[in-house]
């Protein structure tokens, strides 16, 4: 097993921390794992990306060139990385900020309208999280338990509330690909 | 960002996975203090930025913590010198342009026999160059740098867990030597997160008592620190005395791994990053039935330089990669006196190349060389 | 019809690659538009800084070239004492300039050389995420000083310009902001008169710009300009400094 997932979008919605929780779940299922964030002034142009890769094997280079899973949150992300995606590969779109659609045949696409989808929950910051809950679905990367139990421990000291709201996010998304 | 380290600690405590998963500066950081540095002083500059970030953080929750973003990284390596001569373990880290300013300071280190930590995280260069990782600091760290006759101790690590693990190492060497180690990284070490299992914290008490420092002399006959020997016969001595320690260190704590190597026709050599994507190519290549192994030197002073001369005797066929026009390759033609085919690959500063381009470099060199 | 906004001539066409809000997109238009005024576009030459302006070059069509940080000051007086008929100005940040490039700087005004340096305090270092800067006032959160800047822990921020009017080579020095039209328009007269300063071969002329930063400040652009007049103000008053031009009487 050797699978490089890359998340895109802009720097507010919460980009890093779906890589940092996808690696962190990696670990504690333990695969080995790389997490590369983008950084400097890369960032300054307002998009962010981050490379995880989880791996039975040794990783040599955290730098995926043809990633198998691309997240993508909005349209800068779709226009980079549609046509990076492994032949076979699949696309996660937040179907609420990106209005085309890959010309590509060979890939698999879920739409996840990410912005509708957590206005129930009252706190938009939480997006992210749907569309975690739908990536682990389908990626069937690591399980849904691992990842409660990675939120319990990323956030029970920064902000208790918090590990409520993202696990009821990250359901929303895990629920909305169907079973 | 902020989230990752202080949240990283303290699960550590409450999950059940031993490791954790960390940024590569935050490791080196966190990994400082575990070792006993209370004493931090530095400069921003991408890509290593969240060194002094964290620390400032870290330290200012410490009894006896400090940490001072100084004016210039001239002036952090200067205040390292103070807190080093007290006695304090104490690091510096910058990357490209600001190492080259903390030169005039790591050659006093290295005259004035003082032990300190120095992390670069290198970038692509000459010049302000860009941010990207590169490894063209190779010359400049294990050449000294400043000038003068000396040697600093050069640890490469390739990893989360070694980025950890050699800072711990780094403060034993610097003080076991009373000399300046430099840690040296690259902006991807510097960036990437992976999981890290660190060892306890030491306590300060624990440290080594150092019976050089200077105090105030209470109880005892006053102490200087000094690099000025205008007498030459002095000064040639004490040049000969730090010649001695550099012996010493070549002999003893020299660091190298080999991969691969027993049956191997054709070795590959790489440091650091370089190494790790290396160590991906041969084993693509192996799997094709390539005799190919790695050797990677950890320590770049003291260089490996018997250990691939004892290679040479078997195998004469070497690949040297790095991430730069051809720096450590120099150092690999003088290890092996003749004794063995030497082939460069490398890029400049700024791409990281793949696994599989160093696999197509070391599969064309194979068939060139008719070894399969 | 009559075109109202057009690009300056000393600007290129390429788009500012500096986030919303920020205020060197400012003023990189409205020192295009003084060069431009004052026909110096092929007799100009600047220099630009380590910070979110390193790229100026991309931006301004006049001849630049590119410091190492902190030493504009320097690499200035090279310039223009090689071509004294020439006008020679450094585009800094505040930590190009109150914190490495002080020596130099401090320097380059006591020789009273015959340059330009425009200073752009944002209070923070940009370009590396959002540090400390020399200029970052008592209170203010950056992420090397957790909780707010501390006199005790982190030191007092450095009023640059008023060391550098005490200055006997300094002959004009003023303090402006980018934080509104009127502001905005005293700048440009700052900028120009700067120059003229540096034309007339009076010494050294430094204009401080107080300029938004609103993605380290962690704010909206609106606010960004709001906090300079409540707050950063207070620690950096605008104003004239000295000008020892005869234009007008100094103010020490
Ligand atoms: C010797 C050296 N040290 C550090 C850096 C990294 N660096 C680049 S810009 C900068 C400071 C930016 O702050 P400022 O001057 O205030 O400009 P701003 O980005 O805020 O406009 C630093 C520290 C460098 N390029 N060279
Ligand atoms: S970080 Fe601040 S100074 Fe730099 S471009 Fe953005 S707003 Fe401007
Ligand atoms: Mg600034």
């Amino acid at each position: 097993m050797f699978i490089k997932t890359i998340f895109s979008g802009f720097g507010g919605q919460g980009v890093i921390m779906m890589g940092y929780l996808l690696a962190t779940a990696g670990m504690y299922e333990q695969k080995n794992v790389t997490c590369l964030p983008s950084y400097g002034a890369e960032v300054r142009g307002g998009t962010a990306n981050c490379t995880v890769v989880i791996s039975t094997e040794e990783i040599a280079s955290p730098v995926a060139s043809e990633p198998d899973f691309a997240v993508l949150m909005n349209n800068p992300a779709l226009l980079f990385y549609q046509n990076q995606v492994q032949s076979g590969g699949t696309l996660f779109l937040n179907s609420s900020m990106i209005d085309s659609r890959p010309v590509r045949g060979d890939i698999e696409i879920y739409e996840i309208p990410v912005n509708d989808l957590v206005k129930p929950l009252g706190e938009e910051r939480v997006g992210n999280m749907v569309m975690l809950g739908a990536f682990i679905k389908k990626s069937a990367l690591v399980s849904l338990d691992t990842m409660h139990r990675v939120l319990k421990d990323t956030f029970t000291n920064r902000n208790p509330a918090m590990v409520k709201l993202n696990r009821q996010a990250l359901l929303v998304g895990y629920d909305f690909l169907g079973p | 960002m902020a989230f990752a380290p202080f949240h990283a600690r303290r699960s550590q405590s409450r999950s059940t996975v031993p490791k954790v998963l960390m940024r590569g500066n935050h490791v080196v950081a966190e990994a400082a203090v575990r070792a006993g540095c209370r004493f931090y002083f530095g400069y921003p500059i991408t890509p290593q930025n969240e060194i002094p970030e964290y620390m400032s953080e870290r330290l200012s929750k410490i009894e006896g913590g400090v940490f001072i973003q100084a004016e210039s990284e001239i002036a952090s390596i200067h205040m390292v010198i103070g807190a080093s001569m007290a006695g304090g373990r104490v690091m510096t880290s910058s990357s490209g342009p600001g190492i080259s300013l903390k030169q005039e300071g790591i050659s006093f280190l290295s005259g004035l026999e003082l032990p300190a930590v120095i992390v670069n995280m290198s970038r692509g260069g000459p010049g302000l160059g860009n941010i990207a990782p590169a490894q063209s600091d190779y010359f400049q760290a294990t050449r000294g740098g400043g000038h003068g006759d000396y040697r600093t101790i050069v640890l490469a690590p390739n990893s989360g867990q070694e980025l950890a693990d050699l800072t711990f190492e780094a403060f034993d060497l610097a003080d076991k030597y009373r000399t300046p180690v430099v840690i040296l990284g690259d902006g991807m070490l510097g960036q990437m997160m992976e999981p890290v299992e660190f060892r306890p914290e030491i306590p300060i008490k624990k440290l080594p008592h150092k019976d050089w420092a200077l105090t105030g002399a209470k109880g005892r006959p006053s102490r200087f620190i000094r690099s000025l020997i205008l007498d030459p016969g002095e000064e040639e001595e004490h040049n000969w005395k730090l010649m001695r320690k550099y012996e010493k260190i070549a002999r003893e704590e020299l660091r190298w791994e080999a991969f691969a190597a027993d049956d191997a026709k054709m070795l590959v050599v790489a440091f650091g990053t370089a190494a790790r994507i290396a160590k991906g190519a041969v084993k693509r290549v192996r799997e094709q039935g390539l005799k190919v192994g790695l050797i990677r030197p950890i320590s770049l002073w003291p260089f490996p330089f018997k250990a691939l001369r004892d290679f040479s005797k078997k195998v004469k066929h070497f690949i040297v990669f790095e991430m730069n026009m051809g720096q450590m390759v120099e150092d690999v033609r003088l290890a092996l006196e003749g004794g063995g085919e030497v082939h460069f690959y490398g890029r400049p500063g700024g791409i990281v190349p793949t696994p599989l381009e160093v696999s197509r470099v070391i599969t064309s060199q194979y068939y060139q060389k008719r070894l399969g | 019809m009559k075109k109202v906004f057009t690009r300056p001539k000393s600007l290129k066409s390429a788009p500012f690659h500096y986030c919303p809000g920020c205020g060197h997109s400012l003023l990189h238009r409205i020192i295009g538009e003084v060069i431009d005024e004052m026909g110096l576009q092929e007799r100009i030459i600047g220099v630009p800084p380590a910070g979110c302006a390193v790229l100026a070059y991309n931006y301004f069509d006049i001849d630049m070239g590119e410091a190492s940080h902190g030493r504009a000051a320097a690499l200035a007086t090279g310039l223009k004492r090689a071509l004294p008929d020439r006008i020679v100005f450094t585009y800094q940040g505040d930590g190009d300039i109150a914190a490495i490039g002080t020596a130099e700087t401090i320097h380059a005004a006591a020789r009273g050389e015959n340059i330009t340096t425009i200073f752009v305090n944002n209070g923070v270092y940009g370009m590396t995420g959002g540090q400390m800067a020399p200029t970052s006032i008592l209170g203010q959160n950056t992420t090397t000083s957790p909780g707010g800047r501390k006199e005790k822990r982190d030191g007092f921020p450095i009023n640059l310009s008023e060391m550098l009017a005490i200055a006997k080579g300094s002959a004009y020095v003023e303090r402006t902001a980018v934080n509104s039209p009127s502001n905005i328009l005293k700048t440009k007269r700052a900028i120009a008169k700067a120059f003229q300063v540096q034309i007339k071969g009076a010494g050294f002329s430094l204009v401080e710009v107080l300029s938004p930063c609103p993605t380290n400040w962690k704010m909206s652009p609106v606010e960004a300009c709001k906090w300079i007049d409540e707050v950063m103000t207070a620690s950096f008053p605008l104003g004239v400094l000295k000008d020892f031009t005869g234009d007008k009487k100094d103010v020490h």
